[in-house]
């Protein structure tokens, strides 16, 4: 490295806090919206999905910008689904031997993982074209931005669907007693759908930078 | 060095993949013995947990060889096949559901602990809407009412049909029955929220309509293959 930068200069910093506002995955980019519909009917599966995207996505943003260099240009899609269907492969093997619990819990979501734009969406737009560093960085920032989403709709959709929040009930009966009923169609994916949107208009009409022109 | 061209990418491509396909077959080869002993104890902690005995992975062995007295396999006659525990404990009820009724071996296991008193679990495996689910259901000793049950699945959507493995779902099942008062197979049939109070019913998980039924045809198919074991041992 030729040029000094620190570690954690401004521009660097901006690569984990962009993600999370301004440059959100989902709210902004539109990637991994078919993962948010799929796993936010209940907090505790949005939460292990998000912190196994951060895993595989910052591992396979910091290979792919080391490998950057020598990828030939015609098959770098390729490349970039080798290395992150190889990761998720490592990673559910790896939680099947040791932590069986968490394999259990995420069922389909690890072979999901490979499937999600966010990843091969920053492997493309920004690891191909960067040093590992910065690269590993960006993958934590938009995996916690994608992860900030999917934690904010399950919140919503577990608590008015199912009346409980992380498996436990924060509704009092006395609350159904006096007629209230968890609204069935909170938990079908729809409704993920319109949270989003919801989510969208809200920072939408806060940062009126994000509106388009036409 | 030309990046692009047709030998580098062909070359670059080879080798990437021998290089995946080795650190995959690795990583797989060398993991295998302790995955597969994490699948075992999971299914000793299953059987323990239809009777209601909570065990922790480090204890489950040695709780199951403590209160699961015996077991062994029995055929859909009803007569006992074999009394080897090992063997009942080893039958792939995938492999046994895909045989004819009369010749598959129908694992019984039986659990005794003082204060309790003694049960007979039943697995049971079957279909759901992404693959398969099973659990394994204990009786009472009159064979035919159950003292508990627990279920779990491979992939079920999450909040829909993965709810057939949480409490409230299984907890319905205790004291229901499979036989009906005159005394022929009826199992356990899904209704729509009204199955409290009724024996032969359990209620549906909402939204999970695809997994409930296969759930139903479950019941059905391997409570079925054993009745006449549960009826002579009653």
């Amino acid at each position: 490295m030729s040029d000094k930068e620190p570690l954690f200069s401004a521009k660097n910093r901006k690569l984990l806090t962009n993600p999370l506002g301004s440059d959100n995955p989902i709210t902004v980019q539109v990637l991994g919206i078919c993962s948010a519909l799929a796993v936010t009917a209940k907090l505790e599966p949005a939460i292990v999905l998000s912190i196994s995207v951060m895993a595989v996505l910052a591992l396979a943003n910091v290979i792919v910008s080391l490998l950057r260099n020598t990828i030939p240009s015609r098959i770098r899609i390729i490349v970039q689904l080798v290395v992150v269907a190889a990761l998720v492969i490592l990673v559910d093997q790896i939680l099947k031997a040791f932590a069986y619990d968490v394999s259990k819990q995420l069922s389909v979501f690890v072979g999901l993982i490979i499937t999600n734009c966010i990843i091969m969406g920053r492997l493309e737009a920004f690891a191909l074209g960067n040093r590992p560093w910065p690269a590993f960085l960006d993958g934590i920032g938009n995996a916690a931005g994608y992860g900030l989403i999917l934690v904010v709709v399950a919140f919503f959709r577990e608590l008015l669907g199912s009346g409980t929040l992380y498996g436990f009930h924060v509704i009092p009966q006395a609350v159904y007693d006096m007629g209230y009923e968890n609204n069935g169609l909170m938990i079908l994916p729809p409704m993920a759908l319109v949270v989003v949107g919801i989510i969208i208009w809200v920072q939408r009409s806060k940062d009126k930078s994000l509106i388009e022109s036409n | 060095m030309n990046t692009n061209s047709n030998t580098y990418t062909f070359l670059y491509a080879s080798v990437m993949v021998l290089i995946v396909a080795a650190v995959l077959s690795f990583t797989a080869l060398q993991l295998k013995p302790r995955q597969n002993k994490n699948r075992e104890i999971e299914k000793k902690q299953d059987i323990l947990k239809a009777v209601g005995v909570t065990s922790t992975p480090a204890d489950a062995e040695k709780l199951y060889d403590q209160y699961i007295v015996k077991a062994f396999t029995v055929s859909a006659e009803g007569n006992v096949k074999s009394e080897d525990k090992e063997e009942a404990f080893k039958v792939d009820l995938k492999k046994e559901g895909s045989k004819d009724l009369n010749e598959r071996n129908l694992p019984v296991f039986v659990f005794n602990k003082e204060g309790v008193g003694e049960k007979m679990i039943l697995p049971v495996r079957g279909k759901g809407m992404w693959g398969p689910i099973w659990g394994y259901i204990s009786m009472e000793k009159d064979g035919n009412t159950i003292f508990g049950a627990t279920f779990a699945h491979k992939g079920e959507t999450p909040g829909l049909g993965a709810e057939i493995a949480t409490p409230a779902f299984q907890d319905q099942f205790v004291g229901k029955q499979i036989f009906d008062k005159s005394g022929k197979f009826t199992s356990i049939i899904l209704v729509k929220g009204t199955a409290k109070g009724n024996p032969h019913q359990f209620d549906a998980v909402s939204g999970g309509t695809v997994t409930s039924k296969g759930f139903e045809a479950m019941l059905l198919d391997n409570l079925g293959s054993y009745e006449k074991f549960l009826k002579s041992s009653k």
